[in-house]
């Protein structure tokens, strides 16, 4: 399948007027009709088998995130604890699909997961404003990989998007992604700064040329962080992006999803938008912390047949 | 769409709906029997479950209504104030809301439309219809078409949009003073009785509103009755003609809102994605039993594979089946003859070598349905761009210039609605200018406002229902 939006010219990335030219000319969004579409999926009614499903499949791509300056060694064991068992009264629950902290607490994290399957991320890049002297962003990055981050969250530098320096975006990222090494890279665009869902288009397909391996929607410090019509925005740029390539990229929308309900309405927009290929933690993520003990209790729920409460699932 | 992701059934209960064994007819304010008519059996589509009995009324049927709906008017309702008459109005438009979810699972149970368009859709539009010309109704002075009801109005409405027709007819007759006989559609008689019960309700004079049900000679009876001031019909050309026809030469007024087949024109620099879902929401929505449903795809070359491509992507994730599943995308056809229609339809068009592609969808086993289809390689010779096919399935053309476009999209004796896809606002407002239909729509398709008029060119009919320009049909 040849997609017009996707013949990427060879030279794409050789000035900021061909990387203008390039994503200026991919196919405007339309704000109104991205809206509808979003909130007509928002209508979708899952129940019963698939509430099951889609509630463990959830918790399967949390990345269960702590970003607070209060952060302590104490928060981040407790936080392992948590994503590696999040209901010890039910061995069939999964576990999250990684730790996100900030870079100072990997080795900490990575010492309480070890071989639990439940990786480390880390915000890097001087998260989440990204301000910062490029070669201090990439010291961030090298620290967090060193001391055992699977996962690097960085952070674009919105301000050159914005004006129109989308070379030194694009190697910026380029640098980040070879200081991570083996560690995995995401994108993170922070669309409630870019404004437009045709930004948020451009940004994706940005992030996506210059190597990463998933686009994320928000450092949660920034409203609005994650909506829908941003997810379903980016889920169709990873869409359109493979049919190019033959690359899959993941999304990571994060900050403002708390809800069960929240939760399944993304589900929902991955399930019709991108497909069975990305409804897995290797390709979809959500960036969370009050999620998880949503889905807990609706967990419950479907087992027992009743609301237990927040006493029944544990803080982390 | 995956298999990963299955999503299980999530019907909506049909609990909250009390369907009758057997209906009379809605005249003066009360369900009488039939004096000359024959009783008619109503089914689900999607099941061909018998969901009532209802009576055809008969030429003296339609006389007593008549006659009660001449009644009121001269007595009461013609000469009770502006803001009395809304009163009324808004009291309907409140018990609507009330009542609709009920009426939801009603429409759709006896239309086949799914749960989700009837309930996020037509409930809604048929309330905001109630509330907008409730408050014309004291304000008739500045609608610029004079305050002087015409008497008594004849409405025959079709089985697409059963209750929002219903809307669309009485809303504004009754702002303007007047009163109805209306006869609903054969195959969707059940929530226009519905609403008679909602007058009843309401307490709205008898007589004031009239529900005749009944087949084709039913409403010719009420069409030629002499007693009648105004015709206003929505449905086929077909009939159209005929009742034109009949009304021409008498002091009748009539207005017609009949076929189309309109134009759905997608530019090289539109918003595909959302081009896309304007694609498949002009043409899917409503199984496309809808008279301004973009059924004809103008696509510019230069993008028409990209295009096509996305189309069937996107048309492989609708889910066909229970239009009572809150999930489901698209419903049953209304009936054995519509589906047959359709059928025949369809099959001139793989005659013509026009090429065919549907959704794989599984087809209930019982039940009239259709997949969603699409049709390339068609061309303006084609019987399926001129034909009005009433269901799912759209016919794709291509144009290199904006002024092909716009020679191809008026080349069709129809004009009710035609659709505009780019992100150049200039030519958006020049195709508008250029198109020859009731509504464009730009960079979206078949959204519907009480307060926006809506109606036709050529043989789409003519009168406009909706905004200030719909009290034109119902004042001198």
């Amino acid at each position: 399948m040849t997609l017009t939006a996707a013949a990427i010219p060879t030279d794409v990335a050789s000035s900021d007027a061909a990387l203008r030219r390039f994503l200026h000319g991919l196919p405007g969004v339309d704000q109104v009709g991205a809206d509808a579409r979003a909130a007509a999926l928002g209508t979708r009614s899952i129940k019963t088998t698939a509430k099951r499903w889609a509630i463990d499949t959830a918790i399967s791509m949390i990345d269960l995130t702590t970003l607070e300056g209060q952060d302590t060694h104490g928060k981040v064991k407790a936080l392992c604890a948590k994503g590696v068992r999040p209901d010890p009264t039910d061995a069939t629950c999964p576990r999250v699909a990684a730790i996100c902290v900030y870079p100072d607490l990997v080795a900490i994290a990575k010492e309480q997961l070890g071989d639990s399957g439940v990786k480390v991320a880390s915000v890097a890049t001087n998260f989440p404003s990204g301000r910062a002297a490029l070669s201090v962003k990439l010291a961030d990055v090298r620290a967090a990989v060193a001391d055992g981050a699977d996962e690097i969250d960085m952070v674009i530098d919105r301000g050159a998007f914005l004006s129109g320096r989308y070379l030194e975006v694009y190697d910026e990222i380029v640098q980040v992604k070879a200081a991570c090494g083996v560690a995995h890279l995401k994108v993170i665009l922070e669309t409630g700064e870019l404004a437009t869902y045709d930004n948020v288009r451009r940004a994706s397909w940005l992030a996506m040329l210059a190597g990463g391996d998933f686009i994320k929607t928000s450092t949660g410090k920034v409203s609005p962080a994650a909506t829908l019509p941003v997810t379903l925005v980016m889920l169709e740029a990873v869409r359109d992006f493979r049919e190019a390539t033959g690359r899959q990229i993941g999304v990571k929308p994060a900050g403002g999803i708390r809800t069960t309900k929240d939760a399944m309405r993304y589900l929902v927009m991955v399930n019709e938008t991108a497909g069975d290929d990305w409804l897995t933690p290797d390709w979809f993520r959500i960036g969370a912390s009050g999620l998880l003990n949503d889905l807990l209790q609706q967990r419950h729920k479907l087992t027992t047949g009743h609301y237990d409460g927040p006493d029944y699932v544990t803080i982390d | 769409m995956g298999k990963l992701f299955d999503y299980a059934p999530a019907p909506e209960s049909r609990a909250i709906v009390n369907i009758g064994a057997s209906y009379g007819l809605f005249i003066n304010g009360e369900f009488v029997d039939p004096v000359d008519g024959e009783p008619f059996k109503t089914v689900n589509p999607a099941s061909e479950e018998v969901l009532a009995e209802v009576s055809a009324a008969g030429p003296q049927d339609v006389d007593r209504a008549v006659t009660a709906a001449r009644r009121a008017f001269d007595t009461t309702w013609s000469r009770m104030p502006g803001r009395e008459r809304a009163k009324y109005l808004f009291r309907i438009a409140r018990i609507i809301q009330e009542r609709a979810r009920e009426l939801a699972v009603l429409e759709s149970l006896d239309n086949g439309k799914p749960i989700k368009e009837s309930r996020d859709v037509d409930l809604p539009l048929v309330a905001a219809h109630f509330f907008y010309y409730a408050g014309w109704a004291d304000k008739l002075k500045y609608s610029g078409y004079g305050e002087t009801p015409l008497g008594v109005a004849g409405q025959v409405i079709p089985w697409n949009f059963p209750l929002l027709m219903l809307a669309w007819k009485i809303a504004p007759a009754l702002a303007c003073g007047n009163t109805v006989v209306l006869k609903p559609a054969e195959t969707t008689p059940l929530t226009a009785l519905a609403f008679a019960e909602i007058c009843q309700q309401a307490e709205l004079p008898p007589g004031v509103v009239n529900i005749l049900t009944g087949a084709g000679e039913t409403g010719r009876a009420l069409v030629e009755h002499s007693g009648i001031d105004k015709i206003a019909f929505t449905g086929s050309t077909e009939v159209g003609k005929a009742i034109a026809k009949s009304v021409a030469g008498t002091r009748k007024r009539l207005t017609l809102e009949l076929g189309g087949k309109a134009a759905n024109i997608v530019f090289d620099d539109a918003p595909i994605d959302q081009a896309i879902e304007g694609i498949v929401g002009g043409i899917f929505f409503n199984q496309g039993h809808v008279c301004c449903a973009g059924s004809r795809l103008l696509v510019q070359e230069s993008v028409a594979d990209d295009v096509l491509e996305r189309l069937r992507r996107r048309m492989s994730t609708l889910r066909l089946g229970d239009p009572l599943d809150k999930n489901t995308d698209v419903g049953a056809i209304n009936s054995a003859a519509q589906l047959q229609k359709i059928r025949e339809l369809s099959q001139i068009g793989e005659d013509e070598g026009a090429e065919r592609w549907s959704a794989a969808c599984e087809i209930p086993d019982r039940g009239f349905w259709y997949p969603p289809t699409v049709f390339t390689g068609v061309t303006q010779a084609h019987r399926i761009a001129r034909e009005e096919i009433f269901g799912p399935v759209l016919s794709v053309l291509t144009f290199r210039t904006p002024d092909e476009a716009v020679e191809k999209a008026n080349n069709t004796p129809y004009g009710l609605s035609a659709g505009v896809w780019t992100d150049k606002g200039s030519r958006i407002l020049s195709m508008a200018n250029r198109l020859r239909a009731g509504v464009v729509w730009a960079n979206t398709f078949n959204k519907f406002d009480p307060t926006s008029p809506f109606g036709g060119y050529k043989e789409s009919g003519f009168g406009r229902e909706g905004g200030r320009h719909g009290l034109e049909g119902y004042l001198r």
